[in-house]
């Protein structure tokens, strides 16, 4: 119910958001198609606390702000090596570990290092991320496990 | 400095152009055509406020929606057909004849 | 006064997505091989299509311009490593395998996995070097 909720909210907003026409009848049609929305997922049995992950939007303001200054701060590395040329990279490829307790914090963690330029989740495999990175510095830091622990925190 | 931004797109989309026709493998360029559409997105979305009509950021939006799906399912054809017999889908296959025939 | 300094700041932002596009595009063609290319497409497609949306978003200010252009940028931030995962999955079936456990890619040259890659690395740049000639 909690789920059904949180999908129905998200929905509603995503109408307003792109109707921009406020008057009865157009909203009367925004409010069926949501509950249709709403009720053809619970019916498929989409709705659950892995497609709604209700349960992190706590911890997510405080992670999205540390992953954005990672994702400015590795931009400006990686544009940096544009323009001094390919002889400054090092490409490198390994397996960096992933030690998270769901499948929810893996996904992120993998997400979250192919969001970061200069890194590339390439494969899963356990409790294991292949990786593949520009430099190996980029992977460096990546194996210090400072994103890993972030993850961890938010999943908690 | 909205007109500078737009011949910077086009300037980067002609780049991501160049890309898909050099090649030399096929998945360069499907990244290639992969960055064109995003700046495509892009674009169209300068080009709402240069004309100063905001409607059209609902094609900004659908485009984005399509270029994933798209690129997707283009990726999808390719990691099927190739199947787990990669070293004879090789350079030869992708680079020798398609490099040749978009060089042309 | 408040409007000269949006104004202002939302052309610092345009130049400065610009800067970091154009920086993308040239990594795209500038890098050696395909993976590498791919951290190069990724520059564009996170920090700079951030600083021209918020850009566009200081410009359109309080309206429903504004959420829509929120809309596709958190669109975008959700499928580009989507979409570049793919990508790298896809071309873990081609002659582009990575080898798996494997350090700098100069060290294991000797090993087997490195007769995959080392022979498809020259053909790669001669490729690209007959394109720009072409």
């Amino acid at each position: 119910m909690r789920y059904s909720l949180a999908l129905f909210v998200i929905l509603a907003f995503i109408w307003l958001a792109n109707s921009g026409h406020y008057t009865g009848l157009l909203l009367s049609f925004g409010l069926v198609s949501v509950f249709t929305v709403v009720a053809i997922s619970q019916r498929m049995g989409l709705i659950d606390h892995e497609s709604q992950p209700i349960h992190l939007a706590g911890g997510l303001p405080r992670y999205y702000w540390w992953l954005f200054t990672k994702i400015v701060r590795s931009n400006i590395d990686v544009v940096r090596h544009v323009w001094r040329g390919p002889s400054t990279i090092s490409p490198v490829s390994a397996w960096v570990p992933a030690r998270l307790h769901t499948d929810m914090g893996k996904v992120l963690y993998a997400n979250s290092i192919t969001l970061t330029p200069g890194t590339v989740a390439v494969d899963i495999d356990g409790e294991e991320i292949l990786v593949h990175a520009l430099t190996a510095e980029g992977l460096e830091d990546l194996r210090r496990g400072e994103m890993e622990r972030q993850v961890r925190d938010l999943e908690e | 400095m909205l007109a500078a931004t737009i011949i910077a797109l086009l300037v980067v989309m002609a780049l991501a152009l160049a890309r898909a026709l050099l090649g030399p493998t096929i998945y360069d360029r499907i990244l290639a055509v992969n960055v064109f559409g995003t700046k495509t997105v892009v674009l169209i979305a300068v080009i709402c406020f240069t004309l100063g009509k905001p409607e059209f950021l609902d094609i900004a939006l659908v485009y984005a929606l399509i270029n994933f799906v798209s690129v997707v399912g283009v990726l999808r054809y390719f990691e099927f057909r190739s199947g787990n017999s990669f070293p004879v889908v090789g350079q030869g296959d992708f680079s020798g004849d398609e490099g040749g025939q978009a060089n042309d | 006064m408040t409007d000269l300094v949006v104004s202002g700041l939302s052309a610092v932002l345009l130049a400065l997505g610009c800067l970091f596009m154009v920086s993308g595009a040239v990594g795209l063609l500038r890098f050696p091989d395909f993976y590498t290319r791919m951290h190069a497409a990724g520059v564009t497609d996170t920090l700079a299509t951030f600083l021209i949306i918020c850009a566009l978003m200081l410009q359109a200010g309080w309206s429903l311009a504004l959420f829509k252009l929120g809309l596709i940028l958190l669109f975008i931030f959700f499928t580009s490593p989507a979409a570049s995962h793919a990508l790298a999955k896809a071309a873990q079936h081609s002659t582009l395998r990575l080898e798996p456990g494997s350090g700098p890619r100069a060290v294991p040259a000797e090993a087997v996995g490195g007769q995959e890659t080392q022979p498809a690395e020259p053909a790669l740049e001669a490729d690209a070097a007959n394109g720009d000639r072409a």
